[in-house]
Parts: C-alpha cells; sequence; structure tokens
C-alpha cells in the first residue's frame, strides 16, 4: 500500500484540529480556584456565543444537563454547530429552537428503543443543515484526542464504508507496522454542557454510574458549565480526591440545578419521564399542537423548576425517585 | 409443538448462538433480550456489555437506553464508551448485534439515509450511532430481523456499518481487523453464514414452516445455500417459558 492510495472523507471539518490553536486558547484559561456559582440564564448568555460549536453530555436522556437546553432555546441561539454524538432528548430540544445549522452526526433523531422524532427527521431532511457523518466512537475519540492536546488519534473504526466517504476523516499509514487507520482530527467544542451528581463552588465533580465521553468533553471543551444535583462542600471533595471526575480548571460556570437531567435519567437519584418523552414525540407529529407545547414548556418558562412544575412537579420527581431506587421491582 | 410468534423465534435462535463465558454488546430491545436470555440458559457467564460503559450488569428490566441506570445496575464495571470501544478494538469482544434498514449480500448494513442526496436525504435515520464501531472491531456481529426483498437489498442506499464490503478479501484490505465480520443473520424465515470465500451470504438452516423458495423470494439479491441444509430447532417450552415469564414479561418486545 503506498501513500498516494490513500483516501480521505469528503465532507466538511467544522472545528480546527489544530493543537497549538488549542494551546494558545489553554494558556489564557483561568487555573485560579475561585468559586464559580452562576445562573443557567447567565451562563449561556456570558459562555455561548451564536455561530460558536457545542457539544451536550451524558448519552442523549440520561444525566443530560437540560436546564441549558432550554434556555440555548429560549436565548434564541442561531447558528450553531453541534456534535450528534449519543444525543437523542438534547437533540430534540435543540431541534425544536432551530439552534444549529451545522451537525457531526454519530446518533441523531431517534430516542433509541423510544422511536424517531418527527421534528428531527424534518428538520434534518430540509437540507438545510451542513452535516458530516462519524460514529460513536470516532466522535468520543476526537474528545480523546483533544483532551490529550494532539491534532488527531488513529483508529481501526468506519474504514471502506460510506460513513468514512462522508467524513472529514483520512486514511494513515501505520510508521511503524504499516496498517491502515482512519486518522480522525480532534474536536476542541467551543462550548460543553455537563450534568453532574455533586460539584463544589470551585467546579470539582464527581458522578455516579456510566461516564460516557464526559471525562474527555470536559477537556476537550473550551468553555464548560455544570449543572448539578447538589453543591458539595470543597472539604468533601478533598476528602475522596480519586473520585474528582472532572477537576475546576476545566470548569467554567456551576448550576445546581436539583432534578436538573429531567426528563432523563439521573442514575441513582431518578428515572426517566417516559410519558413526558412520548407525549413530546407525540406533539411533534402535529406542527401547531407542537409549537404550543415548546411554548409552553419553554419559552413560556421562566426557570427550570417552572419547567418541572408544569410536569408534576415534585409530586412526580418523587414517583421517578421511587422507580429509579426500587429499580429491582420495576 | 409450542406456539411461538417470529420474534420469539429469533430471540430463542440468536441466544444459542452465544456461548458460555464470551462477551457481547447489545443494544436495547431484541438483541438485549436474547443475551439476557442465553444467560439463562446455555450461557450463565456471558458478559454483557453496552456502548455507554455498563459491563456485566444484573438486568432488573429491559433497559430504554443503552446509557441507562438498567444497564449498569448492580454491575461489574460502569465504565465510559471509549473503554467499552477500546476493548472492541483490543479484541476482547466476541459479538455484537446490529440492525438496520437496509443489508446487503455480504452482510452491509445501512442505518443512515433512504435516498441519493446525503445532504437532503428522503429518509434520514439516526446513523452509524456506535454500529459502524462494533461492526468494525467485534470479532463476529450478528443480525436479527425479519426478511423481505425491501430490507434484503442488491445495492444500499448507504453503506453505513461494514460487513464483508465488496466480498472476498475486500474488508481486511480496507484496514479492518483481520479474522473480524458478519457470522450469523438470523431473520424469521431462515439462519443465514457468510461463504467462506466470497464472503455471500448463505442459508444454513431453514425455520418450520418456511421452504427455500419463500426464502429466496423474500431476499432481493441471490442467496447461497449450504451443501448439507439444516431444519432450524424451534424454541422449546423452557426457552419460551424464560423468555416470557423471566426475560420480557412485560412482553415491551415480544408483544405478548
Amino acid at each position: 500500500m503506498s501513500t498516494k492510495d490513500l483516501k480521505s472523507g469528503q465532507n466538511e471539518l467544522f472545528v480546527s484540529p489544530d493543537g497549538d490553536e488549542a494551546r494558545a486558547f489553554f494558556r489564557e484559561k483561568s487555573r485560579a480556584p475561585e468559586p464559580k456559582l452562576s445562573s443557567v440564564g447567565e451562563a449561556v448568555r456570558t459562555l455561548l456565543d451564536d455561530g460558536d460549536y457545542i457539544a451536550i453530555g451524558g448519552f442523549g436522556a440520561n444525566r443530560i444537563p437540560t436546564a441549558i437546553v432550554h434556555e440555548i432555546v429560549r436565548q434564541g441561539k442561531k447558528n450553531l454547530g453541534f456534535a450528534g454524538h449519543t444525543s437523542t432528548h438534547d437533540f430534540q430540544i435543540l431541534v425544536a429552537g432551530e439552534c444549529f445549522d451545522r451537525c457531526d452526526i454519530a446518533y441523531i433523531i431517534g430516542l433509541e428503543a423510544r422511536g424517531l422524532s418527527p421534528a428531527a427527521r424534518r428538520y434534518m431532511q430540509s437540507g438545510r443543515i451542513r452535516v458530516t457523518e462519524w460514529t460513536n466512537a470516532a466522535l468520543a475519540w476526537r474528545l480523546k484526542a483533544a483532551a490529550m492536546g494532539l491534532s488527531f488519534i488513529p483508529a481501526r473504526t468506519m474504514l471502506g464504508t460510506d460513513t468514512f466517504v462522508y467524513s472529514a476523516a483520512k486514511e494513515i499509514l501505520c510508521p511503524f507496522t504499516g496498517q491502515k487507520y482512519a486518522a480522525l482530527p480532534a474536536l476542541f467544542p467551543d462550548f460543553a454542557a455537563i450534568h453532574v451528581h455533586e460539584a463544589d463552588v470551585y467546579g470539582n465533580c464527581r458522578v455516579q454510574g456510566v461516564t460516557i465521553s464526559d471525562q474527555d468533553l470536559a477537556r476537550a471543551s473550551k468553555k464548560v458549565v455544570i449543572t448539578t444535583e447538589r453543591i458539595v462542600p470543597a472539604d468533601s471533595i478533598r476528602a475522596r480526591p480519586k473520585e474528582t471526575f472532572i477537576p475546576f480548571w476545566c470548569v467554567d460556570a456551576v448550576i445546581e440545578v436539583p432534578y436538573g437531567s429531567y426528563p432523563g435519567n439521573m442514575p441513582y437519584e431518578y428515572f426517566s419521564d417516559e410519558e413526558h418523552l412520548r407525549r413530546w414525540l407525540e406533539v411533534e407529529k402535529n406542527p401547531e399542537e407542537y409549537e404550543r407545547f415548546i411554548k409552553e414548556q419553554i419559552f413560556d418558562t421562566e426557570s427550570f423548576n417552572d419547567y418541572l412544575n408544569l410536569n408534576g412537579g415534585i409530586e412526580n420527581m418523587s414517583r421517578l425517585r421511587a422507580k429509579e431506587l426500587m429499580i429491582d421491582k420495576v | 409443538m409450542p406456539d411461538y410468534n417470529p420474534i420469539e423465534l429469533m430471540i430463542c435462535v440468536a441466544s444459542r448462538i452465544l456461548e458460555d463465558g464470551a462477551t457481547v454488546v447489545v443494544g436495547t430491545g431484541a438483541p438485549c433480550a436474547a443475551a439476557m436470555l442465553a444467560q439463562k440458559t446455555s450461557a450463565e457467564n456471558l458478559c454483557i456489555m453496552f456502548e455507554a460503559g455498563g459491563v456485566a450488569p444484573k438486568l432488573p428490566a429491559m433497559p430504554i437506553s443503552v446509557g441507562d441506570s438498567r444497564t449498569f445496575h448492580k454491575a461489574l464495571h460502569a465504565g465510559s464508551m471509549p473503554e467499552v470501544m477500546e476493548t472492541c478494538q483490543r479484541g476482547m469482544v466476541d459479538y455484537c448485534f446490529l440492525g438496520g434498514a437496509q443489508l446487503d449480500m455480504y452482510g452491509n448494513i445501512n442505518s443512515t439515509l433512504i435516498g441519493t442526496d446525503h445532504r437532503k436525504p428522503k429518509v434520514r435515520f439516526p446513523g452509524s450511532g456506535g454500529a459502524n464501531d462494533l461492526a468494525s472491531l467485534c470479532w463476529r456481529i450478528i443480525s436479527m430481523t425479519t426478511q423481505d426483498t425491501k430490507r434484503f437489498t442488491e445495492k444500499l442506499d448507504f453503506l453505513t456499518s461494514p460487513g464483508y464490503l465488496s466480498g472476498g478479501e475486500s474488508r481486511y484490505e480496507a484496514g479492518l481487523p483481520k479474522g473480524t465480520g458478519p457470522y450469523r443473520i438470523v431473520t424469521n424465515m431462515a439462519i443465514m453464514g457468510f461463504d467462506q470465500e466470497s464472503k455471500r451470504m448463505k442459508v444454513l438452516s431453514i425455520n418450520p414452516g418456511y421452504s427455500r423458495k419463500q426464502v429466496q423470494e423474500n431476499c432481493g439479491f441471490e442467496l447461497l445455500w449450504a451443501e448439507k441444509l439444516d431444519d432450524t430447532t424451534p424454541p422449546s417450552t423452557e426457552e419460551l417459558r424464560i423468555l416470557r415469564e423471566e426475560v420480557d414479561p412485560d412482553g415491551y418486545i415480544i408483544g405478548r
């Protein structure tokens, strides 16, 4: 195999993978251990600009920062780039605000076993969105390359497929073995939002359960907003430092949002609200009903707590909590 | 002979493929049911994994998402997506289950779109998700799907996840790990494997109630046939009992 036979994906690379550009940015990023308490409104207003490239932590409807995603829609952020990595309900919310115009696709439109989102499908079939194909591992590893401060990482995935043809990956040969790899460009998002179980005011975070790609996402992203079920004392972080999953220097803002992953699942806290998610999928079939629903659920709610109250408030949260904690018996 | 529906048959047949001590990455739905059934019948020590990071859970109920709490309930490990995918890339994952809108004679799968314009497809599907990764990196790919000429097609609209690509050695020439590839296709009508040389889909066994003619008529490309064609062993009373009472008591997947 000679290097001239190596193929390149033909689609657009939305974010520069340049490690030196990233270093220049991270050189200026504050490492001061200072309190970073903020509000959902302020964090989105000050840390996210129209046109930015964003990524959302968690896994679609599991441990997602719902309040931040709602606020992006509420503040009318536009022309964003989006990492469609294990995205499901988060994608659905951003589609409701028509917030993004370009998308790296690994998994979009679907809500796994719940079915496909009609609104997301209409949006992605409109021809208005610039798209580049990837895979779940490819996007996870692109974030890992960025977290490592590198411009790419080799992988044995995507090769030989149309997924590669419509990506922005490039084939390379290993300088040691001659093995062909897909070179995956580093992904440095401008903005990431991640929901966690516990954080201190400085942004040291702990999560429970599977971590998906959030460890790398927090390190790869230029600006990081954390929503947390609970603010904990810094002493509690110092008591168990090995459990610090995201360290303070990655984080720009910390906001306490109890039930912040609703209607998604939060491991060991509350299960997903399947009725609410089903209703969302149902109303999307009728554009007028859909518009009313989004107005009621997002634009007319001033805070995340308003949204929770609109959907059964503490009683519903207790029910979901019981469902999660009695998981054996469901 | 016990009464069963096509999905119950496919789950029971697929569960028998998974041997004790093997590792398998599953999604939600029928593949998860097949792995759970295998654990309760012939493969007690089957290690079930989910791409979001769950490893060897004691599944209390069917997961709704491959990242929900159930996927790591009383698990041996609540890991990460890179960890699971890297374990696949390192060669420690034996099986994965994949499905899609279209499948061709080399076991390539389309789960991305229907149409010809990538930017403006007629129908957009979720895309690869982890499917291309698992198809590239696990040793053996299993698919469970109902069979018709639309789904089993001569030409995919989009090749999302690799089977044997264009057959022969093409999969390995593309750089994918040697010794990997599609292993079994379990349909409502038959069980298929792949010819060793050409890598084309080959019928190994026909399910009860179907004829060779029907299997071919419900496939959009020419199938190869094993020299000694088997009759698929139907689900046993015990398999069906466990499936209905313990694996999917609410009938979410088997529809009962």
